[in-house]
């Protein structure tokens, strides 16, 4: 079962249980944050996109004291899987859960368009329906979302493998990073690499009416890697 | 006690509000301004024994939630009017 947590200002949380269940075709359950403990078989768990707690003092920096976010900890500690999208990687990096913030775009513009992404590493539970340097093309609609690690930060996620996708031209060439964030980072993952968080909407590119289905590539990667067994240590 | 918090960016992190804002004083007319550089202020009243003591909370609590201190430095600037 996928859980996706719901914090109050959370508004991809619909989209991303529609997503698993209506279109990769597995059980999703939305998880309302005041919980204390994630529901019996969680095998994954997701943090959404939207604004949590309006995002006030930072970007998800509220967002972490929820009591759901202790269960979550235990659940990524454990080895469990957690995919972040938007405002729910900026949850993961103020909770520590990844390195690095997420910060203004340098333009200081919102931006709300599609990018491509490059996908760097095979990066299991997460990649494996896209094989690394695959273009995808995702959307993204963010203001916060510049990527910011100092650059001896960047080495280490870069000399770790940690950087999953990086923002790209069309045809996977240098270009198309439309928040400034440093290395192009578009998405990274933790040491241990079961915890992803990336700025693109996967769950809003799943159905060729919605303008592509490169989503439903990270998505049903994360799908067929439960499927295949893959739960906490 | 009434204590000021100042949180503001590393000296090496990108501010590009505060880069807007520069912009914005210069097309107003006042070239003069070189550099500006946007943090926040908090104003916080609480119990404590002592200015030490608040002090000492209010620096834990400017790591923890005030600050993130991976892009921002925090400074306890005053306690009940005084400068710390």
């Amino acid at each position: 079962m996928f859980a996706v947590v719901q914090f109050p200002g959370s508004n991809d949380d619909r989209d991303m249980a529609f997503a698993l269940k209506c279109v990769l075709g597995v059980d999703a359950r939305l998880v309302w944050h005041a919980e204390t403990a994630l529901p019996a078989g969680t095998q994954a768990v997701l943090l959404p996109g939207g604004f949590s707690y309006g995002d006030y003092l930072r970007c998800g920096a509220m967002a972490r004291f929820s009591p759901v976010m202790a269960a979550v900890r235990r659940f990524a500690e454990a080895g469990g899987p957690v995919l972040g999208t938007c405002n729910g990687f900026q949850v993961l990096c103020e909770a520590g859960l990844l390195p690095g913030v997420l910060r203004r775009n340098r333009d200081l513009h919102f931006v709300c368009d599609f990018v491509h992404v490059r996908v760097e590493r095979a990066a299991p539970p997460f990649t494996s329906r896209a094989a690394p340097g695959r273009v995808l093309r995702l959307p993204v609609k963010h203001g916060e979302g510049a990527y910011t690690a100092s650059p001896e930060l960047l080495a280490r996620l870069e000399a770790n493998g940690q950087v999953v996708l990086r923002y790209c031209g069309p045809d996977g060439g240098p270009g198309g990073n439309p928040n400034g964030s440093t290395g192009d980072v578009a998405g990274i993952r933790n040491e241990a690499g079961n915890v992803l968080g990336l700025m693109p909407h996967p769950e809003h590119a799943v159905e060729a009416a919605i303008g592509g289905r490169d989503g439903a590539l990270l998505l049903g990667s994360l799908v067929d890697a439960v499927q295949a067994g893959w739960t906490p240590r | 006690m009434k204590a000021l918090v100042y949180v503001t960016l590393k000296p090496d992190v990108l501010d590009p509000q505060g880069e807007a804002i520069r912009k914005a004083c210069a097309s107003l007319g006042y070239p003069a301004v070189a550099s500006v550089r946007q943090g926040k202020l908090f104003e916080v009243e609480l119990a404590a024994g002592s200015p030490e003591e608040a002090r000492r909370l209010l620096a834990e609590l400017a790591g923890k939630l005030l600050a993130n201190p991976v892009i921002e430095d925090h400074r306890v600037a005053e306690i009940d009017g005084r400068p710390v």
